[in-house]
């Protein structure tokens, strides 16, 4: 039952523009976007006001238009790193070319392009590294929910060390996360990076606990008279989690998911900060340390770039709780 | 007579945290196959938890109930159950809430056809074929309560167990359904426990009322057998002197001999019902 829909504020402009648009339509419209255009612009202004006033030891404090002028930049660098890696490899097959014209028998060794990583790039990185951690910890959070919400015991043997691990900051974890990687990861040349894996090990260590915490909750909260439904068809301990359990908890859970998102991006950008792994937050520090006259841009435009990749997460994550859960009115929160 | 389904001594007590709280004591009923038997008092004197324990949901403390000369131990798909609340998966469709009961009891009997064709039955049965693909959210309390009705008959139960099934509905779509109930159990003779606290729809419906006396240690306080000929009109019934006569003798009973005497300040008992958790109201899903 999936039905294609406009989004609200489209919708609402659509009528406005077929003439057909009564007085709640002129407000939503006014809601929708009137109002939330007017709140960017004038953040933009008051920001331009601000940078102007704002000397730092890197100059001038960067502005909407600095940042839009170090957009462009960076998207060119960007186009310029691509061109030179598909000139790379053009060389390197002319080269095998001709040489295997003069030495038939010579086995042909082709290399990988290793420029530097682009802004874009780096932000691939991330949205790789964020979404294999927040799988594989909701992987785990959520058949473990299940578990404890269904379990009174276990729930009571769980919760202290969910409450006492759930407000643990990333940046405690990275150091262990990074030692027992390297203890046990060692593989002389591995086919995973090992910063992969410890921005990825950080992320599901801090982002298992909503989802966990939620599910858990959305499982212990069944209603009982579905529970007795269950209990009358004599649904097996399978079919009561497929049929009863996992549809009634799903809004639970995907308030958790959300959540859970939400922390593993923050979490990620301040792991890749510190550990120096590849990713947007190694973009910032490296910008930071760099310390040229572009450099609070640029790092504005990744700040702006995380803000914006972190709300189309959650916009992701809500456009799936609506196609999947029944209960519509908990994907509006 | 042979009974079909007999309680004998039944008794539950809950241990509170102020002590033991004996909530039934010596329950005795023998109903024979096709009778329609409701089950009448003040709230909180244990309706339910009878209804409960016949369902399997609860265990009798003392006593116990055999049905089909097989003692009850558990719940099971031949003591169908129409909750109060309609209880239906918010998320299946009518027809689908019906098939899950389906599915569930005929699996090795019928074949996929046969039972997407009883499940439609059922739901004709009810006068809900219109809406079938309809989810719960979509259609009114009635309706639902219909559906809930068609899911406990489709698993073609030895005894349909209602726990006030029209309490929550107004009292016109409470007078349709209960003339619909009457139809059915006149077509397919299922015996019926039902619970209610209306008087009126006691003695429309009942071939007996057990009339219940108040708790702590509630029990059957009398039956009053209603012998008024079927098919039952409730507009002809209105001038009937033999349906006033019954009438009467349950409201004395529920009005003088076991008049509920709350005081109006200070502590009230506690309600057996809150004490069963099987009738607590649902919690919310956040």
């Amino acid at each position: 039952m999936v039905t294609m829909t406009l989004p609200d504020w489209l919708a609402s402009c659509r009528d406005l523009m077929r003439g057909k648009a009564g007085p709640a339509q002129q407000q939503a419209v006014l809601r929708q976007l009137v109002w939330p255009l007017l709140g960017i612009l004038l953040f933009l202004l008051l920001w331009h006001w601000a940078a102007r006033n704002i000397q730092t030891s890197l100059g001038q404090f960067p502005g909407p238009a600095t940042v839009w002028e170090q957009t462009q930049a960076l998207y060119q660098e960007h186009r310029e790193a691509r061109q030179r890696e598909v000139a790379f490899h053009e060389r390197q097959e002319k080269y095998i070319e001709t040489r295997l014209a003069q030495q038939p028998d010579w086995q042909p060794v082709r290399r990988d392009y290793t420029g530097a990583p682009t802004f874009f790039d780096q932000i691939g990185t991330s949205l790789i590294t964020v979404m294999s951690g927040f799988l594989l910890a909701s992987a785990l959070a959520i058949p473990l929910g299940i578990v404890v919400g269904l379990s009174a015991g276990l729930h009571a043997a769980v919760n202290p060390l969910i409450q006492i691990f759930k407000p643990v900051s990333p940046l405690a974890w990275l150091p262990l996360v990074t030692m027992v990687v390297s203890a046990v990861y060692t593989s002389g040349d591995p086919w995973i990076a090992k910063s992969f894996l410890n921005s990825m090990f950080t992320v599901t260590l801090c982002c298992l606990w909503p989802t966990l915490l939620n599910t858990a909750v959305g499982v212990t909260s069944v209603s009982s008279d579905l529970i007795n439904v269950s209990r009358v068809l004599r649904l097996n301990a399978f079919e009561h989690v497929r049929r009863i359990v996992l549809p009634s908890a799903l809004p639970m859970m995907f308030t958790g998911l959300r959540l859970s998102l939400g922390v593993a991006w923050m979490v990620l950008i301040a792991a890749e900060m510190l550990a120096q792994n590849p990713g947007l937050g190694k973009f910032v520090w490296d910008e930071f340390q760099n310390g040229s006259s572009q450099s609070l841009g640029r790092i504005m435009v990744a700040v702006l770039v995380i803000g914006l990749i972190g709300f189309l997460l959650d916009r992701l994550m809500l456009a799936l709780q609506r196609f999947l859960v029944w209960d519509k009115s908990a994907a509006r929160r | 007579m042979t009974a079909l389904l007999e309680l004998s001594n039944v008794g539950m007590a809950f241990d509170t945290p102020t002590g033991r709280f004996e909530a039934l004591k010596d329950v005795n009923l023998k109903i024979a196959a096709g009778e329609f038997v409701s089950l009448i008092g003040h709230s909180g004197c244990g309706k339910s938890t009878v209804l409960n324990i016949v369902a399997g949901l609860l265990r009798a403390t003392d006593g116990g109930v055999i049905l089909d000369r097989r003692e009850v131990s558990e719940p099971g798909p031949e003591r169908a159950v129409v909750f109060q609340n309609h209880s239906l998966l918010p998320w299946l469709t009518a027809f689908e809430n019906v098939e899950l009961a389906v599915r569930q009891v005929f699996r090795k009997q019928k074949s996929k056809k046969e039972m997407r064709d009883w499940v439609a039955h059922n739901l004709e049965l009810v006068h809900m074929g219109h809406a079938m693909d309809k989810t719960p959210r979509e259609i009114s309390g009635g309706m639902k309560q219909r559906v809930g009705i068609a899911r406990a008959l489709a698993m073609q139960p030895r005894v349909l167990l209602m726990d006030e099934p029209f309490g929550a509905l107004d009292a016109l779509t409470r007078a349709h359904l209960q003339d619909s109930l009457m139809a059915i159990h006149a077509q397919l003779g299922t015996t019926v426990i039902m619970i209610t606290h209306d008087v009126d729809e006691a003695v429309l419906l009942s071939d007996r009322i057990m009339m219940m006396s108040n708790g702590p240690s509630a029990t059957i306080g009398e039956v009053l057998p209603v012998t008024l000929p079927r098919p039952r009109d409730r507009v002809a019934l209105a001038d009937d002197p033999g349906y006033h006569r019954c009438r009467q003798k349950v409201l004395r009973f529920l009005y003088e001999k076991q008049r509920k005497v709350t005081p109006l300040s200070g502590r009230q008992e506690p309600a057996p019902s809150c004490l069963t958790g099987t009738d607590a109201p649902p919690r919310g899903r956040g």
